[in-house]
């Protein structure tokens, strides 16, 4: 099978590799996937508390080419913008931009998941006071 | 000598055609084009006699005689032939077959086939190390079982299974033997005699012949086999399989048995050297590597390991001047990881995980070397990657987390 250019790109070049502390209010963490289903993404969203704007974002995934590089995309298209036009992010505009063939359009489905976990994660985290236990993150 | 990019380390998929081989199949292209069933004229002579050379070569390869042998257009032909014209010659006597989870497709899929007509097949499990043991077939031998068919060595994961004293068991029970021996024949020893074997499958391009020949072998004596064909039409191979001889592939099968016959000692050791020197060089410098299947029980060019944590597809692309596969789903067109690797109770995210290298006659030690560098720079580079290696680096357990996608 061949990859589009820009799935090489990031795949070669991923944008944003990395963590936040997840125990940070200002971070929301999304980690979608399964092991077992060959796909695991965590993808972390920093947010500026005054003005409510990502200020950075962050991924790790474990899972094919395409699924390394929906992910590295979303972080690139996450900064910058409020959380509501995160939210707006949908999985065919990533599958357009990466050129993504039918058999991967998962890859861009788990993307889109992943970026709506972070945003309820960081959402949570400011409704509740008390600070979430570790295994929190990890069920979101 | 410089190293050649990209380097072809997928030996069990197909192997390319030994430049000997080639040499003796070119005249058969276009000087010496008879049909070996034209019996009136020179041509047809010419190229009988063809046939007849290359049926003695594979036959010595196996320690079969020549009258033994069948050709078919490949092992996968050879595995419907010798499974379907069992159950069909033999259902009188009984209407039971016993085969393998981990066996190829090409048998498991006859097998299903033969099942909607009303065969009953056991499908025995293998163990941890990917074999079965032959106790497991006598006990699962009744008296309405027609067909044992086990594979001698398994196309993913390498391991060799106890045929011998399968082959033992099933004489003294009287039930057919078939081996699917596509992966074996011309790479280890094999003789049928040795192995009482009744049936076996092999092919050509998996030993440095050409694509779309293979053959069959079946027994003459003590039993003497017989099968109903497949391919009806003008009664070629005793009946077994009409249609016009591949004269061309033929002649290129039986030079690729007689290469492997005198060759293999030798080859073996320095193949089964560079596999040693991959695996060490693999598990050496990297940690939560392990390999599927028996350690030593396999074929000497197989390597097919998981890399923990680390997606297969992945792994592949970012090794993409060496040539290798994965039982990764994300490789198969049907989105489930290796059904071989799953039978073994290899976990699936090891399936997902997993790469198989198998190392041949053309591989150097130079490749060898570039590979286990590429390979330990990629994994390290995605595990970097990898959510899962970080939260096992945090002392997180990945099998006590609920995965939302669960």
């Amino acid at each position: 099978m061949a990859y589009s250019d820009k799935v090489i790109d990031h795949y070669n070049n991923p944008r944003n590799v990395g963590s936040f502390d997840k125990k940070d209010p200002s971070v929301g963490t999304g980690l979608v996937g399964a092991p077992e289903c060959g796909d695991v993404m965590k993808l972390q969203i920093k947010i500026n508390p005054d003005t409510q704007i990502i200020e950075d974002a962050k991924f790790k995934t474990f899972g094919c080419g395409s699924a390394i590089a929906s992910s590295s995309l979303a972080t690139e298209w996450l900064k910058g913008r409020s959380v509501d036009d995160a939210l707006a992010i949908k999985n065919t505009a990533i599958v357009k931009e990466l050129n993504l063939p039918p058999v991967k359009i998962h890859c861009s489905v788990l993307a889109e998941d992943a970026i709506k976990a972070a945003v309820r994660d960081y959402q949570q985290k400011q409704t509740t006071e008390e600070p979430k236990p570790e295994e929190a993150a990890v069920n979101a | 000598m410089a190293l050649k990019l990209p380097i072809y380390m997928d030996y069990h998929a197909t192997t390319p055609c030994d430049p000997r081989v080639f040499e003796t199949m070119r005249p058969y292209f276009t000087e010496i084009f008879g049909n070996a069933a034209s019996r009136n004229h020179q041509f047809g002579w010419e190229a009988e006699e063809a046939i007849e050379n290359a049926r003695r070569q594979a036959a010595d390869l196996i320690g079969a005689s020549s009258k033994e042998i069948v050709f078919t257009s490949g092992a996968t032909e050879s595995d419907n032939l010798a499974i379907k014209g069992v159950a069909e010659m033999y259902y009188e006597r009984g209407d039971h077959i016993i085969t393998a989870v981990t066996e190829h497709k090409a048998v498991l899929d006859s097998c299903k086939k033969l099942e909607k007509r009303g065969f009953r097949v056991t499908y025995l499990p293998v163990g941890s190390d990917g074999l079965i043991s032959a106790d497991d077939i006598k006990n699962a031998i009744t008296d309405k079982t027609i067909l044992v068919t086990i594979m001698m060595a398994n196309n993913e994961i390498g391991v060799i299974q106890p045929i011998a004293e399968i082959g033992k068991v099933c004489k003294e029970k009287g039930v057919v033997f078939h081996t699917d021996a596509t992966q074996a024949i011309g790479k280890v020893p094999f003789n049928v005699s040795e192995l009482n074997v009744d049936l076996a499958s092999f092919s050509a391009h998996k030993i440095y012949g050409p694509k779309g020949v293979g053959g069959l072998y079946v027994r003459r004596k003590n039993p003497r086999v017989v099968l109903v064909p497949m391919m009806d039409g003008g009664g070629h191979e005793r009946g077994m399989r009409s249609g016009t001889l591949n004269v061309t592939g033929i002649v290129g099968l039986g030079k690729a048995c007689e290469i492997a016959k005198q060759e293999m000692p030798v080859e073996n050791e320095r193949v089964f050297s560079l596999r040693e020197k991959l695996r060490k060089g693999i598990m050496d410098e990297i940690p939560d590597v392990y390999v599927n299947g028996h350690p030593t029980e396999r074929l000497p060019g197989n390597l097919n390991v998981s890399f923990a944590y680390v997606e297969g597809e992945s792994l592949l692309m970012g090794i993409n001047d060496i040539a290798v596969s994965s039982g990764s789903a994300c490789t198969s067109a049907s989105l489930e990881p290796s059904y071989v690797l799953k039978a073994l109770g290899v976990g699936e995210e090891l399936a997902h995980s997993s790469i198989r290298f198998g190392l041949g006659r053309f591989n150097t030690e130079e490749e060898v070397d570039y590979t286990i560098g590429r390979v330990n720079e990629a994994v390290n580079r995605l595990r970097e990657l990898s959510p899962l290696w970080e939260m096992v680096q945090e002392g997180v357990d990945l099998s006590k987390v609920q995965w939302a996608g669960e």
